[in-house]
């Protein structure tokens, strides 16, 4: 019944996109608004129903077994070779449904606000559905090649969206910059697609993961320069995973992303499109535990990299939106992190739920805080911190919504993002020291950048503004409470007994150890961040001044974006591509062009035979008969 | 009937020659029509000659001639009209002046 209106959670977005991709410019700005928004509705309303049926329904039973609602062969090569495309419903899939459909109706209703009057405004809400349709199609995906369909498809409509100001250049730049960095890394996404699926003899996602499959039952003998090529593939998978989800070393487009409108930033590059990486990993989570654990390792390291890396840059940025691009770069690197660090089967499986758990509340306060800063530029016109300062007054729903978001990525209870994280440390204190105190670390720095933002922006000096900030009209600030409200209760959703490596459902119990000295770092990096900027003082400076390099090299990315410039420009331009440029244009172009030479001057010579003159031509017949005789006389006996 | 064949077989060869040579050296269209008539004529008389010193008793070679002569008076009517038109688009019958199909 439900089930078999699953489908309209793919078709509604794509029906959105082809007509008011189609017939927009028609519609009046206002109408193609209200009409995305609408559709939205009904997906997310769909959604719901379906992710309730699904957890709460009757098969309940005995766990949550994935479950098929449809799937028909799209390609048809072979017996053994078909690509299918699906609905696949499982624990994580129905939590993403949540996700994406309440990030997404929230992003289009605050959109009829935050983009009114802007130019192609029918065109940003057709891209919205398209995003909307490719993300729904890459989470309900039955098998890994449909996943990197819809996987491009969201690569995508990123692209579009980011570009979506294309006579900006820096928009421009941002945009390919996505695409070609998230497309180098599906490359190995590609290959190891077709690694896996070569040993495994499918794509089909429970085939792959099921305990007595091909992948895990019998894992593959081969190996490739010493490891097992399983090994191989699923790293060359977490690199797809890690260019969408931005994970060092692939992290750079994330926030040169940010040039596009932020509810752009806040749907796609911060709360869905991002996470498709750790939803990745999280799809194949039994192959990357029970069948190459070295590559979960891989997995875990980039994610505790990520998270601390980034953090460190976040606290030196001063455009509020890349300060939140680096947060969520961070806070994915915890996803990672926590997957990373996770067994296999109830309560082992500590660090799955953790991570999808922290997927949850992280898109619901992340959105939360990029539609802030929304509400926040359109009221400044400005994306500097430096031209912000004592908004409080003059913003006082998105004030408020904006510090609540800030305690629960700050990790406060009883915010969502207090329990989310406890989950994540605790799971790491019990399988890597290492990389629990990296995700300590990186949680007092997260409350001291995020909280220099909010004073910086709320607090601080009150400054002139040309125009008299303005709270944001209601189509505003609506979405925003209602992801406060999200962001207030989803800790209280009980993760374990739904969301669970194995299906079935575990106990979790607070462990004080692990929380206590958690939430007093958190409370230490707010109050390091109150002391000093909470009013202007020249404490911040020279903090500053005492990290010296770190911070003018934290500043500037870690000359990231200079390096891999210096690789592609200096050497890979200069030394690989135009010699190889030069070749094709001179040596493969040149002997075409000889020929093509050679032939012409050739027909030049002879086109002199060619006169016109029929008298010419009889002439020269019968002179060749007359030749032809002779020859015939003289030499050939009859 | 004590002419040797040869003596006919010259003529023609003789006929057909001079037709060649009058085909490819004169310039007037018309000429050119006269030549290739003394080319055709040359053809009908080895006709002729073969059948009568060959095969007496047939016919064949008659009728070919017959054939080619009307042939040759549907042709020549023919070409004439080519040469009426040509004239009237160009004011001249020079072969040399109908050299539009070249290169």
């Amino acid at each position: 019944m439900i089930f078999s209106l699953a489908i309209w959670i793919l078709a509604l977005p794509l029906m959105m996109f082809l007509f008011l991709g189609l017939a927009g410019h028609k519609l009046k700005p206002a109408t193609a608004g209200i009409l995305g928004t609408a559709g939205l509705g009904v997906v997310a309303l769909l959604s719901y129903t379906v992710a309730a049926v699904y957890f709460f329904g009757p098969s309940r039973e005995g766990g949550l077994q994935p479950e098929v609602l449809f799937s028909f062969d799209w390609l048809h090569f072979t017996d053994q070779l078909q690509v299918k495309l699906g609905f696949l419903l499982d624990p994580i899939s129905a939590m993403m449904l949540v996700v994406v459909s309440t990030v997404s109706f929230a992003v289009h209703l605050y959109s009829n606000g935050y983009m009114h009057g802007e130019r192609g405004f029918q065109r940003f809400y057709a891209f919205l559905s398209l995003f909307t349709f490719s993300m729904m199609g890459l989470v309900v995906a039955t098998n890994i090649f449909q996943m990197y369909i819809f996987w491009e498809l969201v690569g995508v409509s990123s692209y579009l969206l980011i570009g979506f100001y294309y006579e900006k250049p820096s928009a421009i730049l941002a945009s390919k910059k996505a695409f070609i960095v998230t497309r180098f890394a599906d490359l190995g996404f590609l290959i190891g697609i077709l690694v896996l699926s070569y040993y495994a003899q499918t794509f089909d996602f429970i085939t792959l993961t099921s305990l007595e499959g091909p992948v895990i039952g019998h894992p593959v003998g081969a190996t490739f320069l010493g490891v097992s090529v399983l090994t191989w593939a699923l790293v060359l998978i977490f690199m797809g995973g890690a260019g969408k989800s931005a994970m060092f070393p692939l992290h750079i487009w994330l926030p040169d992303a940010m040039e596009g409108p932020t509810p752009v930033s806040a749907l796609i590059h911060a709360a869905t499109m991002v996470v498709a990486g750790v939803y990745l990993v999280a799809r194949l989570f039994p192959v990357y535990v029970l069948a190459a654990p070295d590559a979960l390792m891989v997995v875990a390291y980039t994610g505790g990299f990520t998270a601390l890396f980034a953090a460190v840059i976040a606290c030196t940025q001063n455009d509020i939106k890349r300060v939140l691009a680096f947060s969520t770069m961070s806070q994915l690197g915890y996803m990672m992190l926590a997957l990373g660090v996770s067994g296999y089967g109830g309560h082992d499986g500590l660090g799955f739920m953790a991570s999808m758990f922290h997927l949850f509340t992280h898109a619901m306060f992340k959105a939360l805080l990029f539609l802030g800063a929304g509400a926040i530029i359109h009221a400044v016109h400005s994306n500097f911190m430096t031209d912000m300062g004592g908004l409080r007054k003059h913003l006082p729903i998105t004030h408020i919504t904006f510090l609540l978001a800030c305690l629960a990525i700050a990790g406060i209870p009883p915010l969502s993002g207090f329990f989310s994280k406890d989950e994540i440390l605790v799971a790491a204190f019990h399988s890597n020291k290492l990389l629990f105190f990296v995700a300590y670390a990186v949680s007092g720095i997260t409350a001291f950048y995020m909280f220099r933002l909010y004073y910086n922006i709320f607090w601080g000096v009150r400054r002139e503004y040309p125009h008299p900030p303005h709270e944001a009209p209601l189509s505003m600030s609506l979405p925003l409470m209602i992801l406060a409200a999200a962001t207030i209760f989803a800790g209280f959703i009980p993760f374990a007994q739904l969301v669970t490596s194995d299906g079935q459902p575990f106990e979790i119990h607070t462990e004080w150890v692990v929380a206590v000295p958690a939430v007093l770092i958190g409370l230490t990096g707010i109050l390091v961040a109150t002391l000093m900027y909470k009013s202007e003082k020249t404490l911040p400076d020279r903090v500053a001044a005492f990290f010296g390099p770190l911070y003018r090299w934290a500043s500037r990315k870690f000359y990231f974006d200079e390096l891999y410039m210096f690789i592609t420009k200096r050497i890979l331009f200069n030394k690989v591509s135009s010699p190889v440029a030069w070749f094709d244009r001179h040596i493969v172009d040149g002997f075409m062009n000889l020929l093509a030479y050679l032939a012409q001057r050739s027909s030049f010579l002879i086109r002199g035979l060619q006169s016109g003159h029929i008298q010419g031509y009889v002439f020269v017949f019968v002179l060749g008969a007359v030749l032809l005789s002779a020859y015939m006389l003289l030499f050939v006996t009859l | 009937m004590d002419v040797p064949v040869h003596f006919f077989l010259m003529l023609s060869a003789a006929m057909f020659f001079i037709g060649v040579f009058g085909f490819i050296i004169r310039r007037n269209m018309i000429t050119l029509l006269m030549a290739v008539e003394l080319m055709l004529n040359a053809v009908n008389i080895n006709f002729v000659v073969f059948n009568r010193f060959l095969y007496p008793d047939y016919f064949e070679g008659f009728f070919f001639a017959l054939f080619a002569i009307a042939i040759a008076a549907a042709e020549t009517s023919v070409a004439i009209a080519i040469i009426i038109n040509v004239y009237r688009k160009i004011r001249s019958i020079e072969a040399d002046d109908v050299a539009e199909m070249k290169h």
